[in-house]
Protein backbone atom coordinates (compact mmCIF):
# COMPACT_ATOMS: atom_id res chain seq x y z
CA UNK A 1 0.00 0.00 0.00
CA UNK A 2 1.25 3.48 -0.84
CA UNK A 3 1.40 6.39 1.54
CA UNK A 4 0.55 9.93 0.36
CA UNK A 5 4.10 10.48 -0.86
CA UNK A 6 3.96 7.18 -2.73
CA UNK A 7 0.80 8.29 -4.56
CA UNK A 8 2.51 11.58 -5.40
CA UNK A 9 5.65 9.77 -6.58
CA UNK A 10 3.65 7.51 -8.90
CA UNK A 11 1.73 10.44 -10.37
CA UNK A 12 4.97 12.32 -10.98
CA UNK A 13 5.84 9.65 -13.55
CA UNK A 14 2.88 10.83 -15.66
CA UNK A 15 4.42 14.27 -16.08
CA UNK A 16 6.24 14.79 -19.35
CA UNK A 17 8.98 17.18 -20.29
CA UNK A 18 7.58 20.58 -21.28
CA UNK A 19 4.28 20.21 -19.45
CA UNK A 20 2.40 23.08 -17.84
CA UNK A 21 0.78 21.55 -14.76
CA UNK A 22 -1.82 22.70 -12.23
CA UNK A 23 -1.54 20.98 -8.85
CA UNK A 24 -4.44 21.04 -6.43
CA UNK A 25 -4.25 21.19 -2.65
CA UNK A 26 -3.33 18.08 -0.61
CA UNK A 27 -1.60 15.06 -2.16
CA UNK A 28 -1.30 16.82 -5.57
CA UNK A 29 0.94 19.47 -3.99
CA UNK A 30 3.40 16.71 -3.02
CA UNK A 31 3.83 15.72 -6.66
CA UNK A 32 6.11 18.73 -7.14
CA UNK A 33 8.68 17.03 -4.88
CA UNK A 34 9.03 14.00 -7.18
CA UNK A 35 9.28 15.41 -10.68
CA UNK A 36 12.11 13.41 -12.27
CA UNK A 37 15.47 14.98 -13.00
CA UNK A 38 15.62 16.34 -16.54
CA UNK A 39 11.84 16.74 -16.84
CA UNK A 40 11.15 20.45 -17.17
CA UNK A 41 7.70 21.46 -16.03
CA UNK A 42 6.06 24.77 -15.26
CA UNK A 43 3.64 24.75 -12.34
CA UNK A 44 0.58 26.96 -12.54
CA UNK A 45 -1.03 28.45 -9.48
CA UNK A 46 -4.50 29.63 -10.43
CA UNK A 47 -4.32 32.81 -8.37
CA UNK A 48 -2.12 34.08 -11.19
CA UNK A 49 1.34 32.54 -11.50
CA UNK A 50 3.18 30.30 -13.92
CA UNK A 51 6.50 29.00 -12.67
CA UNK A 52 5.78 28.35 -9.01
CA UNK A 53 8.96 27.82 -7.02
CA UNK A 54 9.57 26.21 -3.62
CA UNK A 55 8.64 27.69 -0.25
CA UNK A 56 10.83 30.66 0.71
CA UNK A 57 13.58 30.43 3.31
CA UNK A 58 12.58 31.70 6.72
CA UNK A 59 12.66 35.48 6.78
CA UNK A 60 12.16 35.73 3.02
CA UNK A 61 8.38 35.24 3.00
CA UNK A 62 6.59 37.79 0.81
CA UNK A 63 2.93 38.39 1.70
CA UNK A 64 2.30 39.47 -1.91
CA UNK A 65 3.51 36.10 -3.25
CA UNK A 66 1.30 33.12 -2.43
CA UNK A 67 -0.11 30.07 -4.18
CA UNK A 68 -3.75 29.04 -4.53
CA UNK A 69 -3.52 27.33 -1.13
CA UNK A 70 -2.56 30.75 0.32
CA UNK A 71 0.91 29.45 1.22
CA UNK A 72 3.96 31.67 0.87
CA UNK A 73 5.98 30.57 -2.16
CA UNK A 74 8.69 31.86 -4.49
CA UNK A 75 8.99 32.54 -8.20
CA UNK A 76 11.63 31.01 -10.47
CA UNK A 77 13.64 32.46 -13.34
CA UNK A 78 11.14 32.59 -16.21
CA UNK A 79 8.05 32.89 -14.01
CA UNK A 80 5.16 35.08 -15.11
CA UNK A 81 2.34 36.73 -13.19
CA UNK A 82 -1.13 37.62 -14.44
CA UNK A 83 -4.63 38.32 -13.21
CA UNK A 84 -7.29 35.77 -12.24
CA UNK A 85 -9.26 36.12 -15.49
CA UNK A 86 -6.22 35.30 -17.60
CA UNK A 87 -5.35 32.47 -15.25
CA UNK A 88 -8.68 30.78 -15.89
CA UNK A 89 -8.53 31.84 -19.52
CA UNK A 90 -5.47 29.66 -20.04
CA UNK A 91 -7.19 26.83 -18.16
CA UNK A 92 -10.37 27.14 -20.23
CA UNK A 93 -8.40 27.37 -23.47
CA UNK A 94 -6.58 24.14 -22.55
CA UNK A 95 -3.12 25.66 -22.47
CA UNK A 96 -2.46 23.73 -19.26
CA UNK A 97 -1.36 20.18 -20.13
CA UNK A 98 -2.21 18.38 -16.91
CA UNK A 99 -4.37 18.98 -13.86
CA UNK A 100 -3.86 16.91 -10.72
CA UNK A 101 -6.48 17.23 -8.00
CA UNK A 102 -8.01 15.49 -5.04
CA UNK A 103 -11.54 14.12 -4.77
CA UNK A 104 -14.08 12.93 -2.24
CA UNK A 105 -15.78 10.68 -4.81
CA UNK A 106 -15.30 9.61 -8.42
CA UNK A 107 -17.96 7.70 -10.33
CA UNK A 108 -17.41 4.96 -12.91
CA UNK A 109 -18.48 7.34 -15.68
CA UNK A 110 -15.88 9.92 -14.66
CA UNK A 111 -17.97 12.31 -12.56
CA UNK A 112 -16.16 13.93 -9.65
CA UNK A 113 -17.37 15.37 -6.34
CA UNK A 114 -14.94 17.34 -4.22
CA UNK A 115 -16.41 20.62 -3.07
CA UNK A 116 -19.36 20.21 -0.75
CA UNK A 117 -20.83 17.95 1.90
CA UNK A 118 -24.41 19.17 2.40
CA UNK A 119 -25.05 20.33 5.95
CA UNK A 120 -21.43 19.73 6.96
CA UNK A 121 -18.94 21.49 4.77
CA UNK A 122 -19.60 24.57 2.70
CA UNK A 123 -16.23 25.92 1.76
CA UNK A 124 -16.85 26.37 -1.94
CA UNK A 125 -15.46 25.02 -5.18
CA UNK A 126 -12.69 27.56 -5.69
CA UNK A 127 -11.22 26.83 -9.11
CA UNK A 128 -12.06 23.12 -9.17
CA UNK A 129 -15.17 23.38 -11.38
CA UNK A 130 -13.31 25.46 -13.95
CA UNK A 131 -10.39 23.04 -13.95
CA UNK A 132 -12.39 19.83 -14.36
CA UNK A 133 -14.70 21.33 -16.99
CA UNK A 134 -11.85 22.37 -19.26
CA UNK A 135 -8.71 20.35 -18.59
CA UNK A 136 -7.78 17.92 -21.33
CA UNK A 137 -5.91 15.66 -18.95
CA UNK A 138 -6.92 15.23 -15.32
CA UNK A 139 -5.47 12.82 -12.77
CA UNK A 140 -7.25 12.36 -9.47
CA UNK A 141 -5.02 11.70 -6.46
CA UNK A 142 -6.94 10.39 -3.50
CA UNK A 143 -7.34 7.75 -0.83
CA UNK A 144 -9.29 4.75 -2.11
CA UNK A 145 -11.73 4.74 0.82
CA UNK A 146 -12.99 7.51 3.10
CA UNK A 147 -12.51 7.79 6.86
CA UNK A 148 -15.59 5.63 7.41
CA UNK A 149 -14.01 2.90 5.30
CA UNK A 150 -16.39 3.42 2.36
CA UNK A 151 -15.17 3.25 -1.22
CA UNK A 152 -14.64 6.55 -3.03
CA UNK A 153 -14.75 4.82 -6.43
CA UNK A 154 -18.50 4.55 -6.90
CA UNK A 155 -21.16 3.55 -9.44
CA UNK A 156 -22.37 7.15 -9.13
CA UNK A 157 -21.43 10.05 -6.85
CA UNK A 158 -23.58 10.69 -3.79
CA UNK A 159 -22.20 14.17 -3.07
CA UNK A 160 -22.90 17.32 -5.14
CA UNK A 161 -20.87 17.12 -8.34
CA UNK A 162 -17.91 19.26 -9.29
CA UNK A 163 -17.91 18.08 -12.91
CA UNK A 164 -19.35 15.37 -15.12
CA UNK A 165 -17.59 12.76 -17.27
CA UNK A 166 -14.23 14.46 -16.92
CA UNK A 167 -11.95 12.10 -14.95
CA UNK A 168 -9.91 9.61 -16.95
CA UNK A 169 -7.23 8.51 -14.49
CA UNK A 170 -7.10 7.89 -10.73
CA UNK A 171 -4.16 7.01 -8.49
CA UNK A 172 -4.92 5.77 -4.97
CA UNK A 173 -2.88 4.00 -2.29
CA UNK A 174 -4.08 0.71 -3.84
CA UNK A 175 -3.52 1.20 -7.55
CA UNK A 176 -3.70 3.09 -10.82
CA UNK A 177 -7.01 3.16 -12.69
CA UNK A 178 -8.37 4.35 -16.00
CA UNK A 179 -11.98 5.45 -16.16
CA UNK A 180 -13.28 3.73 -19.28
CA UNK A 181 -15.27 5.77 -21.83
CA UNK A 182 -18.07 3.18 -21.65
CA UNK A 183 -18.03 3.31 -17.83
CA UNK A 184 -16.11 1.41 -15.16
CA UNK A 185 -12.68 1.50 -13.56
CA UNK A 186 -9.92 -0.42 -15.27
CA UNK A 187 -7.13 -1.52 -12.96
CA UNK A 188 -3.81 -0.75 -14.68
CA UNK A 189 -1.33 -1.28 -11.83
CA UNK A 190 -1.49 -2.66 -8.30
CA UNK A 191 0.31 -0.94 -5.43
CA UNK A 192 3.18 -3.04 -4.03
CA UNK A 193 1.84 -5.97 -1.99
CA UNK A 194 -1.82 -5.35 -2.88
CA UNK A 195 -3.89 -8.06 -4.56
CA UNK A 196 -6.60 -7.59 -7.18
CA UNK A 197 -9.00 -9.09 -4.65
CA UNK A 198 -8.21 -6.41 -2.07
CA UNK A 199 -8.73 -3.72 -4.68
CA UNK A 200 -12.00 -5.26 -5.78
CA UNK A 201 -13.25 -5.30 -2.19
CA UNK A 202 -12.42 -1.60 -1.79
CA UNK A 203 -14.09 -0.56 -5.06
CA UNK A 204 -17.85 -0.04 -5.10
CA UNK A 205 -18.00 0.86 -8.80
CA UNK A 206 -17.53 -1.59 -11.65
CA UNK A 207 -13.92 -2.82 -11.70
CA UNK A 208 -12.24 -4.41 -14.68
CA UNK A 209 -8.99 -6.25 -14.02
CA UNK A 210 -6.99 -8.56 -16.27
CA UNK A 211 -5.56 -11.76 -14.80
CA UNK A 212 -2.03 -10.43 -14.60
CA UNK A 213 -2.24 -6.79 -13.53
CA UNK A 214 1.34 -5.65 -12.95
CA UNK A 215 2.61 -4.31 -9.67
CA UNK A 216 3.50 -0.65 -10.03
CA UNK A 217 7.06 0.54 -9.99
CA UNK A 218 7.28 3.56 -7.71
CA UNK A 219 10.21 5.95 -8.00
CA UNK B 1 -4.68 65.42 -16.81
CA UNK B 2 -7.61 64.57 -14.58
CA UNK B 3 -6.76 64.34 -10.91
CA UNK B 4 -8.62 61.55 -9.10
CA UNK B 5 -6.90 61.78 -5.75
CA UNK B 6 -8.96 61.70 -2.59
CA UNK B 7 -7.49 62.28 0.85
CA UNK B 8 -8.04 58.89 2.42
CA UNK B 9 -10.22 55.79 2.67
CA UNK B 10 -12.99 57.59 4.56
CA UNK B 11 -13.39 60.11 1.76
CA UNK B 12 -13.09 57.41 -0.92
CA UNK B 13 -16.01 55.40 0.47
CA UNK B 14 -18.08 58.35 1.75
CA UNK B 15 -20.94 57.74 -0.72
CA UNK B 16 -21.15 53.98 -0.17
CA UNK B 17 -24.50 53.58 1.53
CA UNK B 18 -26.60 50.70 2.83
CA UNK B 19 -27.64 48.07 0.30
CA UNK B 20 -24.93 48.69 -2.29
CA UNK B 21 -23.11 45.98 -4.24
CA UNK B 22 -19.34 46.04 -3.78
CA UNK B 23 -16.54 44.16 -5.47
CA UNK B 24 -13.47 43.71 -3.30
CA UNK B 25 -10.16 42.63 -4.80
CA UNK B 26 -7.75 40.11 -3.32
CA UNK B 27 -7.13 36.38 -3.07
CA UNK B 28 -7.28 35.18 0.50
CA UNK B 29 -5.69 38.05 2.40
CA UNK B 30 -3.28 38.80 -0.46
CA UNK B 31 -3.92 42.12 -2.20
CA UNK B 32 -7.03 43.09 -0.26
CA UNK B 33 -7.99 46.77 0.11
CA UNK B 34 -7.21 46.92 3.84
CA UNK B 35 -7.75 50.67 4.26
CA UNK B 36 -11.16 50.74 2.59
CA UNK B 37 -12.34 47.69 4.52
CA UNK B 38 -11.38 49.44 7.78
CA UNK B 39 -13.23 52.56 6.64
CA UNK B 40 -16.35 50.55 5.75
CA UNK B 41 -16.25 48.89 9.17
CA UNK B 42 -15.94 52.31 10.81
CA UNK B 43 -18.76 53.77 8.72
CA UNK B 44 -20.99 50.83 9.61
CA UNK B 45 -22.89 50.60 6.31
CA UNK B 46 -25.16 47.58 6.19
CA UNK B 47 -27.02 45.19 3.89
CA UNK B 48 -24.09 45.08 1.50
CA UNK B 49 -23.69 42.54 -1.27
CA UNK B 50 -19.99 41.70 -1.51
CA UNK B 51 -18.42 40.08 -4.53
CA UNK B 52 -15.01 38.78 -3.53
CA UNK B 53 -13.16 35.52 -4.14
CA UNK B 54 -12.91 34.87 -0.42
CA UNK B 55 -14.48 36.23 2.75
CA UNK B 56 -11.38 36.99 4.79
CA UNK B 57 -10.65 35.37 8.13
CA UNK B 58 -12.42 35.92 11.45
CA UNK B 59 -10.43 38.98 12.45
CA UNK B 60 -9.16 40.40 9.16
CA UNK B 61 -10.34 41.40 5.72
CA UNK B 62 -14.02 40.99 4.92
CA UNK B 63 -14.27 38.94 8.11
CA UNK B 64 -14.30 42.26 9.99
CA UNK B 65 -17.40 43.35 8.06
CA UNK B 66 -19.07 39.99 8.62
CA UNK B 67 -18.46 40.22 12.35
CA UNK B 68 -20.38 43.53 12.39
CA UNK B 69 -23.19 41.97 10.32
CA UNK B 70 -22.70 44.49 7.51
CA UNK B 71 -22.95 41.91 4.75
CA UNK B 72 -26.31 40.67 3.53
CA UNK B 73 -24.97 38.54 0.70
CA UNK B 74 -21.56 37.16 -0.26
CA UNK B 75 -20.69 36.06 -3.78
CA UNK B 76 -17.45 34.06 -3.60
CA UNK B 77 -15.70 30.93 -4.83
CA UNK B 78 -14.11 29.77 -1.59
CA UNK B 79 -14.96 30.74 1.96
CA UNK B 80 -13.29 28.07 4.04
CA UNK B 81 -11.20 30.12 6.44
CA UNK B 82 -13.82 31.91 8.45
CA UNK B 83 -15.74 30.40 11.40
CA UNK B 84 -18.06 33.41 11.83
CA UNK B 85 -18.93 33.20 8.16
CA UNK B 86 -19.84 29.54 8.52
CA UNK B 87 -21.95 30.27 11.60
CA UNK B 88 -23.92 33.03 9.82
CA UNK B 89 -24.34 30.82 6.76
CA UNK B 90 -25.64 27.80 8.65
CA UNK B 91 -27.98 29.97 10.76
CA UNK B 92 -29.37 31.61 7.63
CA UNK B 93 -28.30 35.13 8.63
CA UNK B 94 -26.07 35.42 5.60
CA UNK B 95 -26.98 34.72 2.01
CA UNK B 96 -24.17 33.08 0.06
CA UNK B 97 -23.74 32.38 -3.62
CA UNK B 98 -20.77 30.13 -4.32
CA UNK B 99 -19.58 30.26 -7.91
CA UNK B 100 -16.56 28.83 -9.75
CA UNK B 101 -13.46 30.99 -9.44
CA UNK B 102 -12.94 31.35 -13.18
CA UNK B 103 -16.59 32.26 -13.63
CA UNK B 104 -16.22 34.94 -10.95
CA UNK B 105 -13.14 36.41 -12.63
CA UNK B 106 -14.62 36.28 -16.11
CA UNK B 107 -17.92 37.86 -15.06
CA UNK B 108 -15.81 40.79 -13.83
CA UNK B 109 -13.87 40.81 -17.08
CA UNK B 110 -17.10 40.83 -19.11
CA UNK B 111 -18.36 43.87 -17.20
CA UNK B 112 -15.11 45.70 -17.86
CA UNK B 113 -15.14 44.75 -21.53
CA UNK B 114 -18.75 45.82 -22.05
CA UNK B 115 -20.06 42.34 -22.73
CA UNK B 116 -23.37 41.29 -21.14
CA UNK B 117 -22.55 37.62 -20.64
CA UNK B 118 -20.02 34.86 -21.10
CA UNK B 119 -20.23 31.16 -21.86
CA UNK B 120 -18.23 28.78 -19.70
CA UNK B 121 -18.24 25.00 -19.23
CA UNK B 122 -17.53 25.39 -15.50
CA UNK B 123 -20.43 23.98 -13.52
CA UNK B 124 -22.23 22.20 -16.36
CA UNK B 125 -24.11 19.23 -14.90
CA UNK B 126 -23.75 20.51 -11.32
CA UNK B 127 -25.98 22.53 -9.00
CA UNK B 128 -24.22 25.68 -10.27
CA UNK B 129 -26.07 25.15 -13.57
CA UNK B 130 -29.54 25.17 -11.99
CA UNK B 131 -31.78 27.76 -13.61
CA UNK B 132 -29.13 28.86 -16.09
CA UNK B 133 -29.32 28.88 -19.84
CA UNK B 134 -27.11 26.25 -21.48
CA UNK B 135 -25.77 26.50 -25.02
CA UNK B 136 -23.98 23.88 -27.05
CA UNK B 137 -21.01 24.91 -29.15
CA UNK B 138 -19.20 22.27 -31.20
CA UNK B 139 -20.67 19.45 -29.15
CA UNK B 140 -19.83 20.84 -25.73
CA UNK B 141 -22.24 22.43 -23.25
CA UNK B 142 -21.61 25.87 -21.78
CA UNK B 143 -23.46 27.90 -19.17
CA UNK B 144 -24.41 31.46 -19.88
CA UNK B 145 -23.20 33.61 -17.01
CA UNK B 146 -23.99 37.32 -16.79
CA UNK B 147 -21.51 40.14 -16.38
CA UNK B 148 -21.50 41.48 -12.83
CA UNK B 149 -23.30 44.71 -12.09
CA UNK B 150 -21.51 46.29 -9.13
CA UNK B 151 -22.00 49.79 -7.75
CA UNK B 152 -18.44 49.99 -6.50
CA UNK B 153 -15.21 48.10 -7.10
CA UNK B 154 -12.57 48.52 -4.41
CA UNK B 155 -9.07 47.40 -5.31
CA UNK B 156 -5.58 47.50 -3.91
CA UNK B 157 -2.58 48.23 -6.12
CA UNK B 158 1.14 48.60 -5.48
CA UNK B 159 1.67 51.86 -7.32
CA UNK B 160 -0.70 54.29 -8.90
CA UNK B 161 -0.56 57.79 -10.31
CA UNK B 162 -2.94 60.67 -9.69
CA UNK B 163 -4.72 59.88 -12.98
CA UNK B 164 -5.62 56.42 -11.71
CA UNK B 165 -3.17 54.30 -13.68
CA UNK B 166 -2.32 51.21 -11.63
CA UNK B 167 0.52 48.72 -11.28
CA UNK B 168 0.13 45.60 -9.16
CA UNK B 169 2.85 43.63 -7.45
CA UNK B 170 3.34 39.86 -7.67
CA UNK B 171 0.33 37.62 -6.96
CA UNK B 172 -1.44 40.43 -5.11
CA UNK B 173 -2.62 41.27 -8.64
CA UNK B 174 -5.16 38.39 -8.69
CA UNK B 175 -8.73 39.75 -8.99
CA UNK B 176 -7.78 43.41 -8.61
CA UNK B 177 -7.35 44.39 -12.29
CA UNK B 178 -10.56 42.70 -13.48
CA UNK B 179 -12.58 44.14 -10.62
CA UNK B 180 -11.09 47.57 -11.23
CA UNK B 181 -12.54 47.36 -14.74
CA UNK B 182 -15.93 46.19 -13.56
CA UNK B 183 -17.21 48.71 -11.03
CA UNK B 184 -19.56 51.56 -11.92
CA UNK B 185 -17.34 53.50 -9.54
CA UNK B 186 -13.86 52.16 -8.90
CA UNK B 187 -11.80 53.06 -5.86
CA UNK B 188 -8.11 52.21 -5.80
CA UNK B 189 -5.91 52.30 -2.72
CA UNK B 190 -2.19 52.12 -3.44
CA UNK B 191 0.98 51.68 -1.45
CA UNK B 192 2.68 54.43 -3.38
CA UNK B 193 0.92 57.30 -5.12
CA UNK B 194 2.99 59.15 -7.71
CA UNK B 195 2.65 62.11 -10.06
CA UNK B 196 1.74 61.58 -13.69
CA UNK B 197 4.70 60.70 -15.86
CA UNK B 198 6.42 58.67 -13.17
CA UNK B 199 4.97 55.34 -14.28
CA UNK B 200 6.15 53.83 -17.55
CA UNK B 201 3.06 53.58 -19.82
CA UNK B 202 4.29 50.16 -20.93
CA UNK B 203 4.08 48.89 -17.36
CA UNK B 204 0.53 49.95 -16.53
CA UNK B 205 -1.76 47.01 -15.70
CA UNK B 206 -4.97 49.01 -15.28
CA UNK B 207 -5.43 52.17 -17.36
CA UNK B 208 -6.71 55.13 -15.36
CA UNK B 209 -9.91 55.32 -17.38
CA UNK B 210 -11.28 52.52 -15.21
CA UNK B 211 -10.39 54.21 -11.91
CA UNK B 212 -12.47 57.02 -10.40
CA UNK B 213 -10.81 57.63 -7.04
CA UNK B 214 -7.33 56.91 -5.81
CA UNK B 215 -5.48 57.45 -2.55
CA UNK B 216 -2.29 56.41 -0.88
CA UNK B 217 -3.08 53.86 1.81
CA UNK B 218 -1.25 53.56 5.09
CA UNK B 219 -0.28 51.05 7.78
CA UNK B 220 -0.57 47.99 5.55
CA UNK B 221 -0.55 44.86 7.66
CA UNK B 222 -0.39 42.38 4.73
CA UNK B 223 -1.19 39.45 6.93
CA UNK B 224 0.05 36.03 5.77
CA UNK B 225 -2.55 33.27 5.93
CA UNK B 226 -0.28 30.22 5.57
CA UNK B 227 3.33 30.96 6.37
CA UNK B 228 5.27 28.15 4.72
CA UNK B 229 9.06 28.01 4.60
CA UNK B 230 11.76 25.52 3.67
CA UNK B 231 14.65 24.73 5.93
CA UNK B 232 17.95 26.40 5.17
CA UNK B 233 19.88 23.16 4.70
Amino acid sequence: MLDKNGIAKRIAKEIKDGYYVNLGIGIPTLVANYIPEGVNVVLQSENGLLGMGPFPFEGEEDPDLINAGKQTITTLPGSSIFDSAMSFGMIRAQKIDLTILGAMEVSENGDIANWKIPGKMVKGMGGAMDLVASAKNIIVAMQHVNKAGESKLLPSCTLPLTGVKCIKKIVTELGVFDVLPEGGFKLLERAPGISVEEIRNATAGKLYAEDDVPEMVVG
Amino acid sequence: MINKVVANADEAIADITDGKTLMLGGFGLCGIPENCISALVKKGVKNLTCISNNAGVDDFGIGLMLKQRQVKKMISSYVGENAEFERQLLSGELEVELIPQGTLATRCLAAGYGMPAIFTPAGVGTEVAEGKETRNFDGKDYLMEYAFDADFAIVKAWKGDIAGNLIFRSTSRNFNPVMAMAGKTTIAEVEELVEIGELDPDHIHTPGVYVHRIFQGKDYEKRIEQRTVRSAN
